[in-house]
């Protein structure tokens, strides 16, 4: 087995990202996240990479693009704000079928907002960020360890799929430490990239990469091709983590942070009597839907957790169709819920379900 | 069987972070399960810093501390933020040379070490933090020379390889107190 070692998240995702056979980084550094650039800055040079500083968030996005289309491994990383000026950079990623990995370490918000950890870009992840009818995969890593294998995965859906995956950590997980190992024997080389614009050498028709169609029966044919791909990874690529659902009366709903809090929680409620368990959320993109619907058939309630003004509550609502109630149990703007406010919110639902 | 959340908080250039690390460090070389999470943002550049760590054989919830078994105050706005927070029948180990107050609670250990004088009449200047961090071991299940050793070597970069002996004097010195 491969050494422990003790990384800040940051740095674990930075060290997948070579693993995985990333050469180019290109960013703009921004609090929480400024460990990532650091890391490239210091290791790229070493593995032949390139590591390159750009003059802003936009810049760094479009970078992607270039170096994607040749076919080769390509990131960058921000934190909240930066992501909002990377989103048109996004769609046109989204309209070129480009593999990209990109990772929002968030900050609370709006605006310019704060410094501290927050998960109010879950709609902005979710939802495709830019402009169009288009989707990332949303990857929410709860550990360093996952900072780290959740990027290699990162890497190998964009490059399967054509499209972006992104990293959607917090503040939290990207500074603390926890101890880490990386495990190269999973890695798998990138696939061919027939698509890619690398020189023709005379052989064969120019490969085009272009995000631009004014045609719009060509431009619908497209999106509709497109949607047939995100059909098979909402089918495919979903990844939660059941925790104490076997007995489970309430459901905890909770990625990142908020699950690792959560958890506290549970153990406690546990100690109390109380049967509660979590799912948790790894793909925000796909929606572990099957999860939440299969736990409505089981438990009373269910309540989302969430570094937020309450925002996955949506898609659990969706997934679970109104077949049992879900509440939020929230902070924001930088401020994470503690423990006892989750236990608060737990012991609220087993009196009023009688579940105790 | 057992966790130990530890607070750490100073002044940010007192070595408040790298303390944790240590602590961080020593929990990886015992194989434990661990979590350091710093305060990050304004207050690290010239203001409060703290840094949360927990070390245990379960694997770690949430790595916040809120109530730690364990405070380390540097100053005393550290004392007087967190000194309510610690766990009744915890511990607080203060640098009596920078708080002159005393701990008013009643139902924790607590312990006054002058470590920034002594760091500087000892020629262990800037390790204030790390005599702090001795006493802290030696009143949590002892001082181990090897573990003390191993985690240094891990915490301190081969590039300040000539700091490792004044940081385990330190830690020595701590214990012995």
């Amino acid at each position: 087995m491969a050494e422990k070692v003790l990384m800040k998240g940051n740095e674990a995702i930075a060290e997948a990202a070579i693993l995985a056979g990333c050469r180019h980084y290109f960013g703009y550094p921004i609090t929480p996240q400024t460990e990532i650039a650091a890391y490239m800055a210091k290791k790229m040079p070493l593995v032949g990479g390139v590591f390159l500083q750009a003059e802003s968030e936009i810049a760094a996005i479009n970078m992607v693009y270039g170096v994607s289309a040749t076919g080769k491994r390509v990131m960058t990383s921000s934190s909240s704000p930066g992501i909002s000026l990377k989103s048109e950079g996004l769609s046109y990623l989204a309209g070129a079928d480009l593999p990209a990995f990109v990772v929002n370490v968030q900050r609370g918000g709006p605006g310019l907002g704060g410094v501290q950890p927050s998960q109010a870009d879950y709609f902005q992840a979710t939802r495709g960020s830019g402009h169009g009818d288009y989707h990332m995969i949303v990857l929410a890593p709860a550990s360093v360890q996952e900072m780290a294998s959740l990027t290699l995965r990162g890497f190998d859906l964009a490059d399967r799929y054509r499209m972006t995956s992104m990293i959607l950590a917090d503040g939290t997980m990207g500074q603390m430490m926890e101890p880490v190992t990386f495990e190269t024997g999973d890695i798998q080389p990138p696939p061919e990239k027939p698509w890619a614009t690398v020189g023709t050498d005379l052989r064969r028709k120019h490969n085009v990469v272009n995000s631009l169609s004014l045609v719009p029966e060509e431009l619908e044919r497209q999106n509709f091709a497109r949607y047939e791909r995100y059909a098979q990874i909402e089918e495919k690529e979903p990844l939660w983590e059941s925790y104490m659902m076997e007995d489970a009366d309430i459901c905890i709903a909770a990625f990142g942070i908020a699950a690792r809090v959560s958890k506290n929680a549970i153990t406690e409620a546990r100690r109390r009597g109380i049967r509660v368990g979590m799912i948790r959320p790894i793909t925000l993109w796909p929606f572990p839907r099957a999860a939440f619907r299969a736990a409505a058939e089981q438990v009373h309630s269910i309540i989302s957790v969430e570094l937020s003004m309450g925002q996955m509550i949506e898609d659990v609502r969706l997934a679970v169709e109104c077949r049992v109630p879900v509440t939020l149990c929230n902070r924001a703007g930088g401020m994470i819920p503690s423990p006892e406010q989750v236990l608060c919110e737990i012991e609220k639902a087993a009196e009023k379900e009688n579940c105790r | 069987m057992s966790t130990t959340s530890y607070l750490l908080s100073g002044f940010g250039g007192q070595g408040i972070l790298f303390a944790g690390k240590f602590l961080a460090y020593k929990g990886l070389v015992e194989d434990k399960q661990l979590s350091w999470l710093p305060s990050y943002g304004p207050e690290m550049r010239g203001g409060t810093a703290s840094c949360s760590v927990i070390v245990g054989d379960e694997p770690v919830g949430s790595p916040i501390v809120s109530a730690p078994d364990v405070l380390v105050a540097m100053n005393l706005p550290s004392l007087d933020r967190y000194e309510a927070a610690v766990v009744p029948g915890g511990m607080i180990v203060a640098d009596a040379t920078l708080i002159e107050r005393k701990v008013t609670r009643t139902d924790v250990r607590a312990f006054y070490l002058p470590a920034t004088r002594l760091a500087g009449e000892k020629g262990l200047d800037g390790l204030a933090n790390m005599i702090l961090i001795g006493k802290v071991l030696k009143e949590c299940g002892g001082f181990c020379r090897e573990t003390a050793e191993a985690a240094l070597h891990k915490v301190i970069s081969a590039r300040h390889a000539d700091k490792l002996q004044a940081n385990f004097e330190a830690l020595r010195l701590g214990a012995s107190l």
